[in-house]
């Protein structure tokens, strides 16, 4: 969930407390997820990529053929700086399957997921909405109205994906910060209320 | 596949660090000796694990060994308290390579790296108000 500085400080502000807070953004190819990251992020989505060190890119001999030896993953990746010493960081993740490995990765220790969709072709996002539920990370369903696509209502969606009762969906543009802003509130709200939930679970 | 890195350990074995279907990931490196495991205890940070210099590190002498990649690494981090994530994309290395050389760092006593607070203090309510306030005044 949180990451905190625990032992002795050096002399940085809020050392102590530092918190930082992770979420997830997913959806299918095109959906959004890099347009989503980069509007509400104060620093450009910055992709942290896997591949061979520039040391290690001595030629692999078998005939010439450039094999490739490095699997590149570019994540989408942008940070918000609640305060000094609270930050959201986004992660964009990939959105083909055989990247699954990375998500289990990412989703550890998550505080929410923020699964984009297009109404065009819902059933992109069913990986993602099955992943979470699966694992019971909280997320809310964000849908990217682009212009042209018809307009469907939360309603719609959330019955269309089989929803639990109480995972919301909100109509988003990608684009727009503000409506970003917004998903990302609501993404928070939910995980506060599903946390609390689970607290009384366990009480009784 | 084969692991020629110059200077890379041939006993280290194997470069792939995720399953196989991502295909091989990462030969090991060059500039961390061959590991693609990272240091003390096997301890794999945290994409947002925060790393900080640590207020009592070695001295000059001991820093002056340090190769290219790990001063790079310490000079981010004296700028600004910084996420895993953040240091491999301003340091322009892949994750793999600086969650190795972070390694290093903590365990020659350069740098401390946060640990993960248990599921069971989830970040309470206040701070989670304070984070969608604070998402409201951005
Ligand atoms: N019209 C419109 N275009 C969008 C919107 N969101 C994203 N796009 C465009 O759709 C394309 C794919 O978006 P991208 O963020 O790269 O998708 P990703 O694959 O999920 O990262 C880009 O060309 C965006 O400019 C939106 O809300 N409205
Ligand atoms: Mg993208």
């Amino acid at each position: 969930m949180a990451y905190e500085r625990s032992e002795r400080t050096g002399a940085e502000d809020d050392a102590d407390t530092a918190l930082a807070l992770k979420v997830l953004v997913a959806g299918g190819f095109g959906v959004g997820k890099t347009t989503l990251v980069g509007a509400v992020s104060e620093i450009r989505p910055l992709r942290t990529e896997e591949r061979l060190s520039r040391a290690g890119e001595l030629v692999d001999d078998t005939g010439g053929v450039d094999r490739k030896t490095t699997t590149t993953v570019a994540m989408d990746f942008g940070r918000i700086t609640i305060r000094s010493g609270l930050s959201l960081y986004l992660f964009g993740t990939p959105g083909q399957d055989r990247f699954w490995f990375l998500w289990d990765e990412l989703s550890q220790g998550a505080l929410g997921a923020v699964v984009l969709a297009d109404t065009r072709r819902l059933e992109d996002c069913f990986p993602a909405v099955d992943y979470f539920e699966h694992r019971r990370i909280p997320f809310v369903i964000a849908v990217n109205c682009f212009t042209g696509a018809r307009a469907y209502g939360a309603h719609d969606v959330s019955r269309a994906l089989d929803l639990d009762r109480g995972t919301p969906v909100v109509l988003c543009d990608a684009r727009d910060r503000d409506s970003g802003k917004e998903v990302l509130i609501r993404l928070v709200e939910y995980a506060g209320r599903m946390h609390t939930a689970r607290l009384l679970d366990t009480v009784g | 596949m084969n692991e020629h890195s110059a200077g890379g350990d041939p006993s280290v074995p194997g470069g792939r660090w995720y399953d196989s279907d991502a295909g091989p990931l990462v030969r090991p490196y060059a500039m961390t000796g061959g590991r693609t495991k990272p240091g003390p205890g096997n301890v794999r940070f945290d994409l947002i694990a925060l790393v900080v210099v640590d207020d009592d590190p070695p001295g000059p002498a001991e820093e002056s060994l340090l190769g290219p990649e790990h001063r790079s690494l310490l000079a981010l981090c004296r700028a600004e308290t910084q996420s895993v994530a953040e240091l491999a994309a301003d340091a322009d290395l892949p994750v793999g390579v600086v969650r190795v050389l972070l390694g290093d760092l903590l365990e020659s006593g350069f740098v401390r790296v946060s640990r993960p607070v248990p599921p069971a203090r989830l970040p309470d309510e206040r701070i989670l108000r304070e984070v969608i306030d604070g998402l409201r005044a951005l």
